[in-house]
C-alpha cells in the first residue's frame, strides 16, 4: 500500500510536470495569473458578472466579432427568464426563408435563433477591418494558453507607444499580451463604453472583467454543472474506494503475501 | 482444478452444451495466481476498464458526431452544449484517452522491470506490443475528428511522414489522404478505422489474456509457482484488489473529466481547421512526445538516406525492438529486484523516457530546463541514443556480466522473509 501510494504520487507529478511543459510549448508573456469566480472545486459563475459582460459584448465585441455557438435560450444560463430573452433576441433581425414564393426575408429573432454575425462572412470581416478577420470569440476562453487570464491581459495590455526600435506594421496597435505585439483591433475599451443596467460603475477594468467573465461562461457553459456533479462522484467514489479497501484488507488477512 | 459441479439446473443445460459456466470459473474464479503480486499489478485491469469506458463512451459520441470537414467541429461543439450530458460523456472519452495510455505506459513499464516478456512469455509481450501499435493508431486517428487546429496539422505532420519512403513515398502519401492533402475523405476514413481499431483492440485483448492464461502471470520475484502454496485462486483475492485498484484509478481519471478537463489538451484545438494558418507550434499528443523526439532527433544523413526517412525509421525501430528483448537480454533472472546493475540501467531508461517526452514537447532550438548553449536537440540526439543503447547493448551485456543476488526458493519462501515489500 505504502508503495502503491508512493508510486501513484510519484507518477501524478511526472505527468503534471509533463503536460506542463506541452501545454505551455506555444507561448509568448505569460499574463498575470487573476482570480475568477470560477475557479477551484467549488467555483461558481457569477450571474451579475456576466450579465454585464453580456452587455460589454453586445454592445462593443459584436460589432466586429461572431459568437457562432450562442443562441438566445442560452441567456438562461446567465440569469435572464423567458420573457427577457425574448425581449433580448426582439432587439435582432435575422435572415430566414425562403419562403412559400422562394425569397429569403428578414424577420425579428427568436429564443431559438443563434446571435446574428455582424458580417456576411469572414471575407466581409476582413474587409472591413483592415484584412484581419474578427475571431469567433464562443471558445476563445479555452482557445488561448491561460485562457481568462490570457483575454483580460490582452484587453488591458494595450501600450500607447510601441518600445524603442520596434516597427509596426501599419494598422497595428502595440499589444504587450500579443504573440507577435502587433494586433489589429483597436483598444476596444475605454470606460464607460456601455452603461451598466445594475449601476456599477462601468470603468475600464470592470468591463475586463466582466466582458471575460461573460467569454469564459460561452466557453464552458456546462461548468457549473460539471463540478457540482464533479463533487458528488469524487465523494461517492473515495467513501467506495475506502470500503473497497477495508473488504480487501479483510480478505487477504488470512493470506500470507 | 477439477470440473464445477453446477447445481442450478439451467446453469448446467447451457454448460452442457456452451461451456460458459466453467470457462469463466476456470479463468476468472480460481485461474492459480501468484500470491504476492504488488500494486504494479494492478494497471492491467485498470486499462481494460478504460478500454471499455472509450468503447462505450465513443459509441455514444458517434450517434451525435458528424464526420464531414464542414461540420465536424460543429458537432462536437453541439454535443458539449445542446446533448444531455454530451460534455460528460465527450470530456471522458478525452481524457480517458490519457488516462489509457498511463494505465498502458506503467503496464508496459512493469513488464520491463519484472522481466514478464522472457520465456515462455514471449507471445504475451508480442501480443502487448501489438494492442500499443493499435492504441497509438486509433488515438492519432481520433484527435483528428473534433478536426480543430492540432487536429488537421497533426494529421498533416504525421501522414507526411510516410513520404520519406522512397519512390513509393508520395504516392502512398496521397494514397493515405484521399487526396492531394488532409482533407474531407481523410477525416471520413479516419473516423472509420477509428470505430474499427477498438474493437481490434478488443481482440487483442482477449488474446492477451488468453496467452496470460496459458503461462500465467509473473510475479515480483520473477520466480515461477512451483507449489500450490504459491498461488490464491483470482477471485476473491484479485478481483477485490483490483476493484480497490479502480476506485482509486477512477478518482484520478475523474478529478480531470470533472476539474481539469482540458489539462491534457491542445487550446488550439478549440480553433476550427484552417488550412490556410499554420499554428507556431505543432506539438502532438503527450503520450507521443517520446516518439516525436526520436523522430526529430536525427536530422543528419547516413549511408545516402536522408534524414526525414532516418527519423521516420528510428521512431518505429522505438517500437519494434520492443518485439525481440525476449531476446537481447541474456540474463537469466526475470526480477530486477535481483539484479543490482540492471536495476540502475532501467531507472535511467525511465528517466530517459521523460527527458524525450520532454524534448518532445519543446522547439529543437529552444534551450533545455532552460541552460544556455545546451539545445533540446542535442540533449533530445543523446537521449535517443540512450534508448536505443539500453536495449541493444545494455541488456545483452549486463546480463552477461552482471552476478544476480541469490533467487528465493519459491514465491512463498520469498514471502515468509517478507520479502514481497523488499
Amino acid at each position: 500500500m505504502r508503495k502503491f501510494a508512493l508510486t501513484a504520487i510519484a507518477a501524478a507529478f511526472a505527468l503534471t510536470a509533463f503536460a506542463n511543459t506541452s501545454s505551455k510549448a506555444a507561448e509568448g508573456v505569460v499574463p498575470p495569473a487573476m482570480e475568477w469566480s470560477w475557479q477551484g472545486l467549488f467555483g461558481t459563475y457569477d450571474r451579475a458578472q456576466l450579465q454585464r459582460g453580456f452587455q460589454v459584448f453586445k454592445t462593443v465585441c459584436a460589432t466586429c466579432h461572431s459568437m457562432r455557438y450562442l443562441a438566445f435560450r442560452n441567456l438562461e444560463g446567465i440569469g435572464f427568464n423567458e420573457d427577457q430573452i425574448k425581449a433580448i433576441a426582439a432587439e435582432y433581425e435575422v435572415q430566414d426563408g425562403p419562403n412559400d414564393d422562394g425569397e429569403m426575408f428578414t424577420r425579428t429573432a427568436k429564443p431559438s435563433d443563434h446571435f446574428p454575425h455582424p458580417f456576411a462572412n469572414d471575407k466581409a470581416a476582413a474587409a472591413a477591418n483592415g484584412g484581419a478577420t474578427p475571431p469567433d470569440l464562443s471558445l476563445m476562453a479555452k482557445a488561448r494558453p491561460h485562457g481568462p487570464d490570457y483575454i483580460h491581459a490582452l484587453l488591458t495590455g494595450y501600450e500607447e507607444e510601441a518600445p524603442a526600435g520596434v516597427e509596426m506594421a501599419d494598422g497595428k496597435y502595440y499589444n504587450h499580451y500579443f504573440p507577435s505585439h502587433q494586433i489589429s483591433m483597436p483598444p476596444p475599451l475605454y470606460g464607460n463604453d456601455v452603461e451598466y443596467t445594475d449601476g456599477t460603475e462601468a470603468t475600464v477594468d470592470q468591463e475586463v472583467l466582466d466582458v471575460t467573465a461573460f467569454l469564459n461562461w460561452i466557453a464552458e457553459p456546462e461548468l457549473e454543472a460539471r463540478k457540482a456533479m464533479g463533487m458528488k462522484v469524487l465523494l461517492f467514489l473515495i467513501v467506495l474506494t475506502a470500503m473497497l479497501y477495508a473488504v480487501k484488507r479483510k480478505i487477504w488477512a488470512k493470506i500470507e503475501h | 482444478m477439477s470440473a464445477p459441479v453446477w447445481n442450478n439446473k439451467v446453469v448446467k443445460w447451457v454448460d452442457d452444451r456452451l461451456p460458459v459456466f466453467s470457462m469463466l470459473h476456470h479463468s476468472a474464479y480460481e485461474y492459480p495466481t501468484p500470491k504476492n503480486l504488488s500494486y504494479m499489478w494492478n494497471f492491467g485491469s485498470l486499462a481494460g476498464l478504460v478500454l471499455v469506458t472509450m468503447i462505450l463512451t465513443g459509441i455514444f459520441l458517434v450517434m451525435n458526431y458528424t464526420p464531414h470537414a464542414d461540420m465536424a467541429f460543429d458537432s462536437v461543439e453541439r454535443i458539449m452544449r445542446d446533448v444531455n450530458y454530451g460534455w460528460l460523456i465527450r470530456y471522458l472519452h478525452m481524457n480517458g484517452a490519457s488516462m489509457f495510455f498511463i494505465a498502458v505506459y506503467i503496464h508496459i513499464f512493469r513488464g520491463l522491470y519484472y522481466g514478464s516478456y522472457k520465456a515462455p512469455r514471449e507471445v504475451l509481450w508480442w501480443i502487448g506490443i501489438l494492442i500499443l501499435l493499435a492504441m497509438m493508431a486509433t488515438a492519432f486517428m481520433g484527435y483528428v475528428l473534433p478536426w480543430g487546429q492540432m487536429s488537421f496539422w497533426g494529421a498533416t505532420v504525421i501522414t507526411n511522414l510516410f513520404s520519406a519512403f522512397p519512390v513509393i513515398g508520395d504516392p502512398l502519401v496521397t494514397w493515405l489522404w484521399g487526396g492531394f492533402s488532409v482533407g474531407n475523405p481523410t477525416l471520413n476514413r479516419f473516423f472509420s478505422l477509428h470505430y474499427l481499431l477498438p474493437f481490434v483492440i478488443l481482440g487483442l485483448v482477449v488474446l492477451h489474456v488468453w496467452a496470460l492464461h496459458t503461462v500465467r502471470s509473473n510475479n515480483p520475484t520473477g520466480v515461477e509457482i512451483k507449489t500450490p502454496q504459491d498461488s490464491i485462486p483470482f477471485h476473491p483475492y484479485y478481483t477485490i484488489k483490483d476493484l480497490f485498484g479502480m476506485g482509486v484509478f477512477l478518482i484520478i481519471y475523474l478529478y480531470f473529466v470533472f476539474f481539469a478537463p482540458n489539462f491534457f489538451g491542445e487550446p488550439d484545438n478549440y480553433i476550427m481547421a484552417n488550412p490556410l494558418s499554420t499554428p507556431a507550434h505543432i506539438v502532438p499528443e503527450w503520450y507521443f512526445l517520446p516518439f516525436y523526439a526520436i523522430l526529430r532527433s536525427i536530422d543528419f544523413e547516413f549511408l545516402g538516406m536522408p534524414a526525414k526517412l532516418l527519423g521516420v525509421l528510428a521512431m518505429f525501430a522505438a517500437i519494434i525492438v520492443l518485439f525481440v528483448i525476449p531476446w537481447l537480454d541474456t540474463s537469466k533472472v526475470r526480477s530486477s529486484r535481483f539484479r543490482p546493475v540492471y536495476k540502475w540501467f532501467f531507472v535511467v531508461l525511465i528517466i530517459d523516457c521523460f527527458v524525450l517526452g520532454y524534448c518532445g514537447a519543446k522547439a529543437p532550438s529552444d534551450p533545455f530546463m532552460g541552460l544556455h548553449g545546451l539545445q533540446v536537440i542535442t540533449v533530445g540526439q543523446l537521449a535517443t541514443l540512450y534508448y536505443f543503447l539500453h536495449f541493444l547493448v545494455v541488456m545483452p551485456v549486463v546480463g552477461k556480466m552482471e552476478r544476480p543476488k541469490p533467487l528465493p526458493a519459491s514465491i512463498s519462501e520469498s514471502v515468509l522473509k517478507g520479502g514481497a515489500n523488499a
